[in-house]
């Protein structure tokens, strides 16, 4: 990373493991329960906070000496809401397909607690360019644990990966399913989201002790 | 900085320039955007009425393939013969009929006011298909669709779509191996409409009975199934003055 020093290096790489939005500061759980049943909706949702985030948080900075601190919350409400809307409006006009499956969680980015909470944290108080990095990075490690977690969900609970069937076909038992292998019903209820992270902050802090907060 | 931030004045302002700002900026791209929104929302429901009669691009182990965008108006013209209107129990045509809006139509029925129920006739194999619009209610949101059938009743194919049913179980009525299911069963049994029912019980996975009126549930979304049922039931229950004169033809 030549291009970056190594300060704003880590502003990008830290969320991606040893700070991760979900795994370690365990925001944005909501909408990681929520959508990751199925590999496809995990990326589409992932590409789309990347955008939100990455241009949300160079709106914010941008704006950071203007934003009256009393309506700071309100500003940063705004600034998310109409890019989601914009999002949403130029993927009708000109990819309805992709829209079409993107659907409700366009809408719940606005309520994603990640984006508000590194408009407050982060880009309020540090330059676009900082901030920008911050916003990406941020994203990328949000977006990596939710195909992650959409990887797992979808193989077990349905036996498929971006909806082609992997192991076999389930109904003709073919494939896995010959040895009597079934798809695990639970993988695709929310519930299962919330194990499946958890296993992931296991492994995580088991091979980095540094993270475990003292008790 | 030279301006106070802290003032009453200034966060005033501050709202209402960023208001208006935001404001004009979302009214001049939605005014900008809403010709071809429209026209993508056309191409839709062209295509998922074509769907529903049978007309698509599926190969055998495909997923659900419309016509293309760009040939689907053409189609649509060319497949679809005829445009109806039912009101009050009376069926006009009505090349108007695609442009209602069937939900609020589905609603004014089932509260008991006046309705116009859209219906579309098309050509499939030299035989008429009757194409009827679905409305109704899964777990979480709207459901929707098509389902057409042949002078005797028998379903050419179905089309359903939903705004929030649960990605990998409910949401999976939109696709083929659900929708494929219900082609070739009847709506009629033993001379009433009683729809096709969306079973857990029924034994047939693979769907080898098309007497039974019913086509497998998929685990896991007994709501949205139910929905499903409810609402083929329902559309029967509207169109059932216009689907006795095709019977008695």
């Amino acid at each position: 990373m030549a291009l970056l020093s190594k300060k704003d290096a880590n502003l990008f790489l830290d969320p991606l493991a040893d700070n991760n939005p979900i795994t370690i500061q365990v925001l944005g759980i909501c909408s990681a329960l929520a959508i990751t049943a199925e590999l496809k909706a995990s990326l589409v949702m992932s590409v789309s906070v990347i955008f939100v985030m990455g241009v949300g948080n160079v709106v914010i900075s941008l704006l950071r000496n203007l934003i009256p601190s009393k309506i700071r919350i309100i500003a940063q409400l705004i600034v998310v809401a109409t890019l989601v809307i914009v999002v949403d409006q130029v993927l009708k006009a000109f990819q309805y397909e992709l829209s079409k499956t993107l659907s409700v969680f366009v809408g719940l980015i606005i309520t994603n607690c990640i984006i508000m909470g590194r408009f407050e944290a982060f880009a309020l108080g540090n330059g676009v360019w900082r901030s920008f990095l911050d916003g990406i990075g941020n994203a990328l490690g949000y977006g990596v644990i939710l195909i992650i977690i959409g990887f797992f969900r979808e193989l077990l609970g349905a036996g498929t990966l971006f909806g082609i069937p992997v192991l076999g076909d389930p109904i003709a038992k073919t494939g896995l399913y010959a040895f009597g292998y079934e798809n695990n019903g639970f993988m695709i209820i929310p519930p299962a989201a919330l194990i499946v992270v958890g296993v992931i902050i296991w492994v995580q802090r088991s091979r980095n002790r540094a993270l475990i907060e003292e008790a | 900085m030279a301006i106070n931030t802290e003032k009453n004045v200034y966060t005033i302002i501050f709202a209402i320039v960023m208001v208006v700002v935001v404001g004009s900026l979302l009214a001049f791209m939605a005014s900008g955007l809403s010709d071809r929104i429209k026209e993508n929302e056309r191409f839709e429901k062209q295509q998922n009425i074509l769907y529903a009669m049978g007309v698509n691009e599926n190969t055998p182990d495909s997923g659900v393939n419309f016509i293309p965008t760009d040939v689907v108006e053409e189609k649509f013209d060319e497949r679809i013969k005829e445009q109806y209107i039912l009101a009050d129990g009376e069926v006009k045509k009505d090349d108007n009929a695609f442009s209602l809006d069937v939900k609020k139509q589905i609603a004014a029925f089932k509260k008991g006011e006046d309705a116009q129920l859209p219906i579309f006739v098309g050509e499939k194999d030299g035989e008429n298909v009757y194409v009827l619009p679905m409305y109704g209610k899964g777990l979480w949101d709207a459901i929707w669709g098509y389902i057409s059938v042949d002078k005797n009743m028998v379903v050419q194919g179905v089309y359903f779509d939903h705004k929030g049913e649960t990605a990998g179980l409910g949401a999976n009525i939109k696709l083929r191996f659900f929708m494929d299911d219900f082609i070739g069963e009847s709506i009629m049994d033993n001379g009433s409409y009683s729809g096709i029912t969306v079973s857990k019980t029924n034994n047939d996975p693979l769907n080898e009975d098309k007497q039974d009126n019913k086509v497998d549930a998929i685990a896991g979304s007994t709501i949205t199934g139910n929905g499903v049922t409810a609402m083929i039931k329902e559309t029967l229950k509207a169109y059932k003055p216009y689907l006795e004169t095709i019977r008695t033809n």
